[in-house]
């Protein structure tokens, strides 16, 4: 009975419980709602990548109207795995942040911030399964605009001009790729992702399609974060509350990630000529110098929040190279790489906020000790940390695998290619290591010398949620690592589909 | 026609970038603000003018009317006219903040407090 | 075109580059936001002559009204002029007039403008018109895209209205702080009390300002108007009169709890028009089968929708002032 309409539940049950969650003054009663509502979008998504294991993609007319006349929702494999990622983050961070967010949020303020957070979900799921290009912009702009306002909400002074930055960059962004699409819409008279594909041929290498192919290129690549365009990132990443990081590096760039990978493969390589080598040749250098110059910041940042910020640039950088192979095994390891970097990057944010709550804050220094006091949650930072390098046994070292063999296919700048993700490899252990080592080995961190710390080591009131989930996390990754199964088979069709034009 | 025609699209391109220009290269954050609201009036104008048939009138049928622009673009800027609305309004909401934090709103100036 | 229309496009279209430029070249910052009133009221004016009546009066009522109001609303509270000069004014110069030649290359193979045969204007222009005569039976053929087709997007612009009002009441708290019910009215936020000019015109205007809303909203459908028009039409009226009037007394009219319920209200009476085509039969946002003749449940999805973007967006508007407006308060 619903389940021809899940695509559509997908985003109307965030959606609507958004506005519900303003009006829930109780305190906690508000962040219950949301996390519901959070869940219940993440059941929906699990239901729906379930349905599309094979090849079958779900269609939705919205309002019943046909495509191009009306909007078109479509989920295949790729958007499947995407709204895993997005609803399974959203899911963990608000499980386990509840008290980490009432620290950091102004109590009368926390509806409106946890109505922000499904707007966020809302927004971001709106992409994923859209197959319409303006539709896309109208949520990109959802997603966005609601994650300034979660970044915003972290205490200290600097995430304000860190949103301010990151709003006036997005939002060029944005407006960048509703340029290139207004040309492809004068050009082919259509909105509609399919419709598009199909017109694109007649007017194939006109000048107005080569520019919006750039446009839309370096809009995207804003909002994705893709060197040199990645410098919000490490601010509104570091002065965010802490499970609001973790829920933006697990999903926000890789949704941009995801429109401009279907832009380029579903519509504009088939048509455009020579486009394939366009996108290789601009992109790969840029996803090169992304991996070496985000491992490399990584290894000299003292502040954690902002390493593990340019390591997610880093590995931007990974998906980005997979993507740039335009293989079918490059594509696979660049999308797998998705679903595995959200898992060990939110378990990292997420322990990272189980330890500020104990600690007076987050610098390499101010950890110290922690491996002794909270030992199973600095044992899932561990676990989470060795996925991130890419350990034999974890999910990480799953997509890096898939990413060598698929590089190696190219011969010489092969070989050049493995060297640097070898290299890069070699700066996360790097910086990985200083991490555990300033927890294991650094002077233990003294909150009583503090002179502005309040009294941080609740662990009586300190939620048990938190280290559960981290340690729920840190295991997935484990198994994804091990007994890779869904996520493959849902990267291998994404990857097929990509390469093969819309069915 | 053809001359107006280029003529809208090359006014789009210079209202386009003059507010880049007073994004990228204005430090004071409310110019920057009007900057970007410049920036998105000018993709509006270019949506708008690719929608507009020769001969033709506003889309609202019974007039006596027969032939109709395209009703489409205009949908799609009046919904772009909204969410630059809403951005800006953030935007603004955040600059006063930053005021309140900071005690300026240049961006050098706060470069300066904020560099440790 | 005839002649005079052409002349009279190409002089808009040059005053308004002129108008931009200043705009950016200008240290006062007052200077720039009411130069920018002046630019939007141009683009209205072109939009205007290239027949999108219904973009003309939102750019007008939101571009040169709305945020006018708030870009004044924040240089009051911060500084008027710019204090440092450019920065790395040339090689900001170079990136712009490349991406601007880039644009401009662009220009030369485009389908010509107002040309019947160009794909914007062949491929789904002609049965949008067809099928709003058909199946939704209302003059305005951008309303029933707006509401109708395309009413996924209107719902999603609706979302991006609230989350700028949820945004703003987290960064800066709602306007009520400063005043509590029935306390006596301060010196301060007695607005323009003082003169009698602004009072006397404002109160004979402030109802046909009303009146033009629920007029612009209603006949959304007939002419150029809907939700959105309208409810910054009205948000206009509550603003004139809270800068008239005072702070307090504008929260006294139309309280803090009231305002939020409209923001939140709204969006949720756009969802159950939404929510009710799917358990009626059909798919989400489908109106057909909102009522037994589908062309009627059309009208009654359209109008109740454009309900509910008015209430969100004018309470949203509303809020938003509240809010800047009692920052300098506090």
């Amino acid at each position: 009975m619903l389940a021809p309409h899940l695509p559509m539940l997908q985003v109307v049950v965030p959606l609507l419980m958004a506005p519900f969650v303003v009006l829930l003054r109780p305190r906690g009663l508000a962040w219950a709602a949301a996390t519901m509502a959070s869940l219940m979008a993440f059941a929906i998504a699990i239901v729906l990548a379930l349905s599309v294991v094979g090849d079958a993609t779900l269609t939705y007319r919205v309002g019943g109207w046909m495509a191009p006349y009306g909007i078109e929702l479509r989920v295949d494999a790729f958007g499947a795995l995407l709204l895993l990622v997005i609803t399974g983050a959203s899911s963990m961070a608000l499980l386990g942040g509840q008290r980490s967010l009432e620290r950091a949020l102004p109590p009368t303020r926390e509806p409106y911030y946890f109505s922000a957070w499904l707007l966020a979900l809302t927004g971001f799921v709106g992409i994923a399964v859209s197959a319409d290009a303006f539709n896309i912009f109208v949520f990109m702009e959802v997603s966005s605009l609601a994650s300034y306002v979660l970044i915003a909400g972290g205490p200290d002074r600097r995430a304000l001009s860190a949103v301010f930055k990151y709003l006036i960059m997005g939002t060029v962004g944005a407006t960048f790729y509703l340029v290139g699409i207004g040309l492809v819409y004068m050009m082919t008279g259509t909105l509609n992702l399919a419709d598009m594909a199909g017109r694109i041929e007649a007017v194939a290498d006109t000048r107005p399609m080569i520019v919006a192919a750039g446009f839309i290129t370096v809009g995207l690549a804003l909002k994705a974060a893709i060197f040199p365009l990645h410098i919000w990132l490490p601010n509104a990443y570091a002065y965010a509350p802490h499970v609001t990081t973790a829920f933006l590096a697990a999903c926000a760039t890789k949704v941009a990630l995801y429109v401009l990978l279907r832009f380029d493969f579903l519509i504009l390589q088939q048509h455009l000529s020579g486009h394939a080598f366009q996108f290789a040749g601009y992109l790969m250098p840029l996803a090169v110098l992304g991996i070496l110059v985000g491992s490399g910041v990584a290894m000299f940042e003292r502040d954690l929040k902002r390493l593990l910020a340019f390591s997610s640039v880093a590995q931007i950088g990974y998906m980005l190279l997979g993507a740039s192979l335009v293989s079918v095994s490059g594509l696979h390891a660049a999308i797998l790489h998705m679903f595995n970097h959200a898992l060990a990057k939110g378990g990292l944010f997420l322990a990272v906020a189980a330890f500020a709550a104990v600690t007076s804050g987050w610098r390499l220094e101010q950890i110290g000790g922690i491996a002794r006091t909270m030992p199973w949650t600095f044992a899932a930072f561990v676990v989470c940390g060795l996925s991130l390098i890419g350990v034999p046994g974890t999910a990480g070292f799953l997509s890096k695998w898939y990413l060598v063999t698929a590089a190696l296919e190219h011969g010489a700048l092969g070989i050049a290619l493995v060297c640097v993700i070898l290299l890069s490899s070699l700066m996360a252990v790097a910086y990985v290591w200083r991490m555990v080592e300033s927890a294991c080995f650094a002077p233990d961190f003294d909150a009583e010398t503090d002179a502005d710390s309040t009294p941080n080591r609740d662990f009586a009131a300190f939620s048990h949620l938190l280290p559960t989930i981290l340690w729920i996390v840190a295991l997935a990754n484990l198994y994804f690592g091990l007994a890779n199964a869904l996520p493959l088979e849902l990267a291998k069709s994404a990857a097929r589909t990509l390469l093969g034009g819309l069915p | 026609m053809d001359i107006l025609g280029l003529y809208h699209y090359w006014v789009f391109a210079v209202l386009l970038m003059t507010g880049f220009y007073a994004i990228v290269a204005k430090p004071n954050l409310i110019k920057k603000l009007i900057g970007l609201s410049l920036f998105q009036s000018a993709v509006f104008l270019c949506y708008i003018t690719f929608g507009k048939l020769a001969g033709g009138t506003a889309p609202i049928v019974g007039k006596g009317a027969e032939l109709f622009s395209s009703p489409l673009p205009q949908v799609l800027i009046l919904t772009a006219i909204v969410v630059s609305i809403s951005t800006t309004a953030l935007g603004l909401a955040l600059v006063l903040r930053i005021k309140e934090a900071y005690g300026s709103i240049e961006e050098d100036e706060i470069q300066e407090q904020d560099a440790p | 075109m005839s002649t005079i229309t052409l002349l009279f496009s190409i002089f808009l279209l040059t005053l308004l580059m002129i108008t931009t430029m200043a705009i950016v070249r200008t240290r006062n910052l007052f200077v720039a936001v009411m130069l920018m009133g002046i630019a939007s009221l141009l683009i209205a004016a072109s939009f205007f002559l290239l027949d999108a009546a219904d973009v003309a009066l939102t750019e007008a009522a939101v571009g040169a009204g709305i945020s006018t109001v708030l870009f004044l609303g924040a240089l009051a509270l911060t500084s008027e002029r710019e204090r440092s000069p450019s920065s790395l004014p040339l090689l900001s110069l170079g990136i712009v007039a490349i991406v601007a030649l880039i644009v401009i290359y662009a220009t030369f193979d485009q389908p010509p403008l107002g040309s019947p045969s160009a794909p914007v204007q062949a491929h789904l222009t002609p049965w949008y018109i067809e099928s709003t005569r058909e199946l939704i039976d209302i003059p305005n053929v951008v309303t029933a895209v707006l509401a109708s087709f395309r009413g996924y997007d209107t719902l999603g612009e609706v979302i991006v209205v609230f989350t700028a009002g949820v945004g703003v009441l987290f960064l800066l708290g709602t306007g009520a702080s400063a005043s509590a019910a029935g306390a006596p009215l301060s010196e301060d936020n007695a607005g323009l009390r003082h003169y009698l000019i602004p009072r006397i015109l404002g109160r004979l205007l402030i109802p046909f300002i009303l009146l033009l809303g629920f007029y612009v909203q209603f006949h959304g459908e007939y002419s150029p108007g809907g939700g959105f028009q309208a409810g910054a039409i009205v948000a206009a009226s509550i603003i004139l009169y809270s800068l008239l009037e005072g702070e307090q007394r504008a929260l006294l009219v139309i309280p803090q709890g009231v305002l939020l319920a409209m923001m939140v209200g709204g969006v949720l009476l756009y969802g159950a028009v939404g929510v009710a085509g799917l358990v009626l039969g059909g798919n989400f946002l489908d109106y057909s089968v909102l009522d037994s003749d589908p062309v009627k449940g059309q009208q009654w999805g359209i109008l109740l929708i454009e309900i509910g973007i008015g209430i969100t967006v004018a309470g949203v508007l509303i809020s938003i002032f509240h809010a800047f407006a009692s920052r300098g308060a506090a």
